[in-house]
């Protein structure tokens, strides 16, 4: 790829520009997106386990950036995101079984992922 | 009697020395994402409510060594070390920590793997990117049940 003499720059036409966003589409990359954060979110589960069996003041650092306001942040964050992921992978796995195919039903399932996912996030948060 | 082909494939030596095409074996990342996933719906649903129980524990609220929230919110003191340690203490909940760390390790490791392979163009940089994901995951999930184990015996 390296030894080719560079490409004369070509126009693009719009498309993510112009692209309507749709129920379909915009939850797929959501989907990916919650994915991500919550594989960095991760991070912070080794980070409680590790700590956790290193003593009380390890685990105490720990706690305090939870109670921090960017810790705070970041625990609503990935809570929203593992619930959105939780929906959204089931309605991926009845996908995987043949059904919801059709786009009213894609749809529809769709408005059921992003109700429940406001739904367990609150009732997450006013449990804990 | 094998015939001709039948050792090496339809495909010419130099093709299949060059090695393009299809990699014919994408199915089982495909089959381990489901089954990971269906494994983590019940496990992650059980490490949540896990939390929910923890933060809520009669234990947990009077903890000295919780971190006092002037928020009040509670999931700081329900963390607290002592609750957190007898809680992790006990088999069943050691045994469901880990196999929780498996499965949802397992299963981030193959998603960030297709988020590489899609979105890094730079070959060597998608290479370094992919092996070192498989490595931190797994390097993690190994940190995670040791300290596991060191709580729990």
């Amino acid at each position: 790829m390296s030894d080719k003499p560079a490409a004369k720059e070509r126009p693009l036409s719009p498309h993510l520009q112009v692209y309507k966003p749709q129920m379909t589409s915009v939850l797929s990359i959501m989907h990916r997106a919650a994915g991500f954060a919550l594989a960095v979110g991760l991070i912070m589960i080794i980070w409680m386990l590790v700590a956790a069996a290193s003593g009380p003041e390890a685990f105490k650092t720990f706690l305090n950036f939870c109670g921090s306001w960017i810790g705070k942040l970041m625990l609503l964050g990935w809570s929203a995101a593992f619930f959105y992921h939780l929906s959204n992978g089931i309605r991926h796995l009845i996908w995987d079984t043949g059904h919801l195919f059709k786009i009213e039903n894609a749809y529809k399932a769709g408005y059921v992922v992003l109700g429940s996912t406001v739904v367990l996030t609150s009732i997450f948060w006013i449990l804990v | 009697m094998k015939l001709k082909w039948e050792n090496h494939g339809l495909k010419s030596p130099l093709a299949r020395a060059r090695g393009l095409g299809s990699a014919k074996e994408g199915t089982d990342h495909w089959f381990m994402q489901r089954v990971t996933a269906i494994a983590n719906i019940a496990l992650s649903g059980w490490f949540v409510l896990s939390i929910i129980s923890l933060t809520n524990s009669e234990l947990a609220i009077n903890d000295p060594m919780g971190v006092n929230d002037p928020m009040g919110v509670r999931i700081i003191e329900g963390f607290a070390y002592e609750t957190f340690t007898n809680w992790l203490e006990q088999p069943v909940n050691a045994i469901l920590m880990t196999l929780t760390v498996i499965t949802s390790f397992y299963h981030a490791s193959l998603g960030a793997q297709v988020i590489v392979e899609d979105y890094i163009h730079a070959e060597w940089f998608k290479i370094l990117k992919l092996i070192g994901i498989k490595l931190f995951y797994f390097a993690g999930a190994v940190a995670c049940i040791f300290s596991i184990a060191k709580i729990a015996f």
